[in-house]
């Protein structure tokens, strides 16, 4: 049997092609709304963190050590097989979608966090003498600045975020992952694994080379 | 005449120290008042906590009859004082337009066109009038300057405070700023101006106020305090800075 068609075997590739587009569309789902809950929920921790009032702010920081501190696979295992103990039955995508988008948040707030420190005093003092409300000085002054500060780091976490999903297969999760493995029992051939692979990479790489360029943006402002 | 602030007695300590021990002052409205005094003397802070930038630790403040204090509708006392920093501290993501038209749509609730309209006769007559589309970092220091104060006068304040607006500048800019400075002090509006530039303060100024550690060590109209003071500290802070 030749390379091509033990690792790359076209036939394979047709057969099982509309199994790996399944798998895709949930991965990218699952990815989106764990990227975009994990970023809110990030945000709202930062802005906790910084400015909440003592009780919730020890709450925000302790929320941030933990769920910096659990590996996701055992919080994802716990949420889907220990719950449905308590009476909380989730289904797959729920609880990846929960266990990704809690991870997440954690990192995010830390990231938020560091872009608003990273924003001058003199525009908190400078938008606090106008007479800006809280809401306002953090919507139009601060965070635009602070998010500008922060889109590599963010990008960065949310292409972690991205191939974290993968990890969603363990809980019977149809992805991009699972629909690879069980295309290759069906057909006895690598070929799905291969493809899914290159499907990962495909999307991932512009991201990654984009957090490049953004960091190399901000080195050349002189930050 | 009303003051229209009042100070009594504040105090104000970082950790140990004393940055403020007492300061008393009455502004009268209209009034321009200069203060001068060595670096760390409390100039600043003094400034600051006019606006509440500070909290001071004693002593009481009033802005137009309200009484500057914790809990207090800082808003409404704030949207009283215009405040021009030493830095600028321009929004650098917004337009120049958009800097000085902010506050206004925010604070006072004036429709986006109003508070713009409003924005460009201001930056007209600090000379930006071709400037209102750029970006903060594309303008020269003196410049950012001038937008710092447009930004300040939008809210059209009863007192603007400045401190020392123009000591980041390039010396041939700082006259740029102050003949600005000086034209608004001719309209009437009430100033409390921190500053080096003693040629200013003695053409400006309707008193001069001299700080050193924390205290008022001597005040009086600038003619009298320049050519005639009499508290040792101040001769010798004036002699420091008249000789260089
Ligand atoms: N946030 C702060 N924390 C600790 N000390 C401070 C703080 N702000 C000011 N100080 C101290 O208080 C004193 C008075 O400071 P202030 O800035 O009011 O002086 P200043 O008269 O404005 O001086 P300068 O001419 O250098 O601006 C200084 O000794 C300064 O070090
Ligand atoms: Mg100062």
């Amino acid at each position: 049997m030749s390379f091509f068609d033990a690792f790359l075997n076209w036939d394979v590739f047709v057969q099982t092609l509309p199994l790996l587009v399944s798998g895709l569309t949930i991965t990218i789902s699952l990815g989106l709304c764990a990227i975009i809950l994990g970023l809110a929920g990030g945000l709202l921790l930062a802005l906790l963190r910084l400015y909440g009032p003592a009780p919730l702010r020890q709450i925000a920081i302790a929320y941030i050590d933990i769920f910096r501190a659990i590996p996701l696979l055992v919080l994802l295992v716990v949420i889907y097989y220990a719950l449905p103990f308590a009476g909380l039955r989730l289904t797959p995508f729920t609880s990846a979608t929960m266990a990704l988008s809690f991870v997440s948040a954690a990192y995010s707030a830390e990231i938020f966090r560091a872009g608003i420190e990273g924003v001058p005093k003199g525009q908190f003092e400078a938008a606090r003498a106008l007479g800006l409300s809280a809401y306002r000085r953090m919507s139009d002054i601060i965070l635009p600045q602070a998010v500008k500060l922060v889109i590599p780091p963010i990008t960065s976490n949310s292409i972690n975020v991205f191939k974290d999903t993968a990890l969603a297969s363990v809980v019977a999760m149809p992805d991009l992952l699972k629909q690879a493995t069980q295309a290759q029992a069906l057909s006895a051939n690598p070929t799905p694994l291969i493809s899914a692979a290159l499907i990962y990479i495909a999307l991932l790489l512009p991201l990654v080379r984009l957090v490049g360029i953004f960091e190399r943006r901000l080195a050349a402002k002189g930050r | 005449m009303a003051a229209i602030i009042d100070i009594k007695g504040i105090t104000k300590t970082f950790g140990d120290f004393r940055a403020l021990d007492g300061v008393d002052l009455q502004v009268a409205e209209g009034e321009i008042v200069v203060i001068i005094g060595p670096s760390g003397s409390g100039k600043s802070t003094l400034i600051r906590c006019i606006n509440q930038l500070e909290e001071h630790d004693g002593g009481t403040i009033t802005v137009d009859g309200h009484a500057v204090q914790k809990g207090a509708d800082l808003t409404a006392i704030r949207t009283e004082l215009g405040m021009v920093f030493q830095s600028f501290n321009l929004f650098p993501h917004l337009s120049v337009l958009r800097n000085v038209a902010l506050a206004p749509v925010r604070v006072r609730g004036l429709s986006w066109a109003d508070a713009e309209a409003r924005a460009r006769k201001l930056l007209e007559r600090v000379g930006l009038k071709d400037h209102i589309e750029k970006y903060p970092a594309q303008l020269s220091g003196g410049q950012q300057q001038r937008v710092g104060i447009a930004r300040a006068l939008a809210m059209e304040p009863k007192v603007l405070l400045f401190d020392e607006p123009t000591s980041a500048l390039d010396p041939e800019m700082v006259g740029e700023v102050l003949d600005v400075i000086q034209q608004l002090a001719k309209t009437g509006v009430t100033m409390m101006v921190v500053t080096h530039e003693m040629g200013f303060a003695r053409k400006a100024a309707n008193r001069v106020v001299f700080m050193d550690a924390g205290r008022i060590v001597e005040q009086g109209p600038p003619d009298t305090l320049f050519d005639a003071p009499r508290d040792e500290r101040l001769r010798n802070f004036l002699n420091a800075v008249l000789s260089h």
